[in-house]
């Protein structure tokens, strides 16, 4: 166990170095080009620390945390029953699979100027925004991963004569299950980008907010590093929430051999 | 004696850019009650389409299956298919994988009987392992544990054991001779292994090249355990060797 740990330790090195370096150079060439407006890497951290303290800040990434939850699991509830029974039913695939297909390919951001037109500029759209962009990919890859489920695994099911309910609860969802893990990561991730750039636009709180709104007021632009840097480092959670479902003992078996 | 399983006239093609390609050509036998057959031919002759034909996963272009006496519409848990790559399922554990087939009982019931089933087959302390934890043996075992605890009157193996190293094969044809002797069902095995054949069954079919049909017929009435190297075992395995041109 002590000695995993010292291995991992060793792996995260290089990673840790080149963020380090990055951290060094940007500093040096703020000092070097004496930017009056481009702040070095204190700055971000004391601007930062001070939103945090005032509370500013923990409104914002709850405002933003928020609006990611509530449209990706409307799309997730949506999504995944609507992509098994597409996989399943072949009819559905045919009628639904080319609707989506042309849908997919818009950017949710495209999707801003209706959603303003449609839900004003409240919540409602940015959690439109986020339905629109995550409940695709799950969709998508919910459907092709039952169109990719073993044969033999749905010979068996017939073979004992399950019904209908044992070949969905025991067959179907654990098979396609992994899939739908990949779905999520994906749709999540697409999700927390539109967050940003749709309250960039349309709203007064959230982490795109932020930086929109330190830029306007006074050039603060050690707040709107701050504000990205936190977007990055809330993203890599999020996915990281999303492995540890990988990790669940039903999906496990996808992931060893 | 009426049959247990009785096929007749049997026919299966598949279509093709070319045109249908014809791969059972006319097969007919009949198996009794018990009885044990093996079916060996070359590679590709149509073997697994013919098992597939007669477990009832695919309907036959012509002739029919019956299974006492009624058209064999469909599986069902009366003939279960063990096949060569298995089908375990890898998401549920060794427990749960032999409770899939047990419909509409109590579900402490299925476990008791699941648990039965794995000691019978060598897996006791294994009930909660995944699959992908489990060797390539031991998941064999799963699999004919998982045919076994729904109480099948058939076995339909289609090269079950031929993913298996050689040693692991040989323990796997005593077990289920074990398990036959307690359980008896009647088995139609479909193997290129003719020692395979020569060790479990009791009548063995040799089929031609493909579009495949039966080509010739062997008693094998030793009683078990058989010793292979026994001058009369050897006799048949030539003969059926001389059938396969080999």
């Amino acid at each position: 166990m002590r000695r995993a740990a010292i291995r991992k330790f060793k792996q995260s090195v290089p990673a840790a170095a080149v963020i380090a370096l990055l951290i060094a150079v940007w500093w040096l060439a703020v000092v070097a080009t004496h930017s009056a407006i481009f702040p070095t890497p204190g700055q971000v951290v004391t601007g930062t620390v001070e939103l945090a303290r005032d509370g500013t800040l923990w409104g914002d990434i709850g405002a933003s945390l928020m609006r990611v939850s509530v449209g990706f699991l409307l799309a997730a509830a949506i999504a995944v029953p609507l992509g098994l029974w597409m996989g399943w039913v072949h009819g559905a695939f045919l009628t639904l699979n080319p609707v989506f297909q042309i849908l997919r390919p818009i950017s949710p951001i495209a999707w801003i100027p209706m959603a303003i037109l449609w839900f004003g500029v409240g919540n409602a759209s940015p959690i439109f925004l986020i339905f629109m962009s995550s409940v695709f990919p799950m969709v998508v890859q919910t459907t092709a991963g039952v169109h990719t489920i073993e044969r033999r695994y749905l010979r068996a099911a017939e073979n004992f004569g399950v019904s209908r309910s044992t070949l969905f609860r025991q067959v179907i969802i654990p098979a396609v299950l992994p899939q739908i893990i990949v779905g999520m990561r994906i749709g999540l991730g697409v999700a927390w980008l539109v967050v940003v750039a749709a309250e960039m636009i349309a709203l007064r709180s959230g982490l795109g907010y932020l930086i929109i709104d330190s830029r306007n007021a006074g050039n603060r632009y050690d707040l709107v590093i701050g504000g990205m840097v936190i977007i990055g480092l809330i993203g890599l959670l999020l996915d990281g929430v999303m492995r540890l479902m990988e990790g669940l003992k039903i999906v496990r078996w996808r992931y060893v051999r | 004696m009426s049959a247990k399983i009785s096929v007749k006239d049997l026919k299966k093609s598949f279509d093709t850019d070319q045109g249908p390609l014809p791969v059972v050509n006319g097969v007919s036998f009949d198996v009794a009650d018990g009885e044990f057959v093996a079916i060996v031919g070359p590679s590709g002759c149509g073997k697994s389409t013919l098992m597939s034909v007669i477990a009832g996963f695919d309907r036959p272009d012509q002739g029919s299956v019956t299974v006492d006496g009624a058209d064999g519409r469909g599986p069902s848990s009366k003939g279960i298919l063990i096949s060569q790559h298995g089908s375990v399922f890898p998401w549920l554990t060794v427990q749960q994988n032999l409770m899939f087939g047990l419909n509409g009982r109590a579900s402490s019931e299925k476990a008791q009987l699941a648990d039965h089933y794995a000691a019978i087959v060598g897996l006791k302390g294994f009930e909660k392992s995944y699959p992908h934890e489990l060797s390539g043996g031991m998941l064999k075992r799963v699999e004919l544990a998982r045919a076994l605890v729904v109480k099948p009157e058939i076995l339909y193996m289609d090269e079950p054991f031929s993913a298996l190293d050689a040693l692991m094969s040989l323990r796997m044809r005593k077990e289920l001779l074990r398990i036959l002797e307690v359980e008896r069902h009647t088995v139609v095995l479909i193997t290129h292994d003719v020692e395979e054949a020569l060790q479990l069954a009791d009548r063995i079919f040799v089929l031609s090249v493909r579009p495949t049909k039966i080509q010739a017929t062997f008693e094998v009435s030793f009683a078990h355990p058989r010793k292979l190297s026994s001058p009369e075992v050897q006799d048949i395995k030539e003969a059926i060797l001389r059938e396969l041109g080999v």
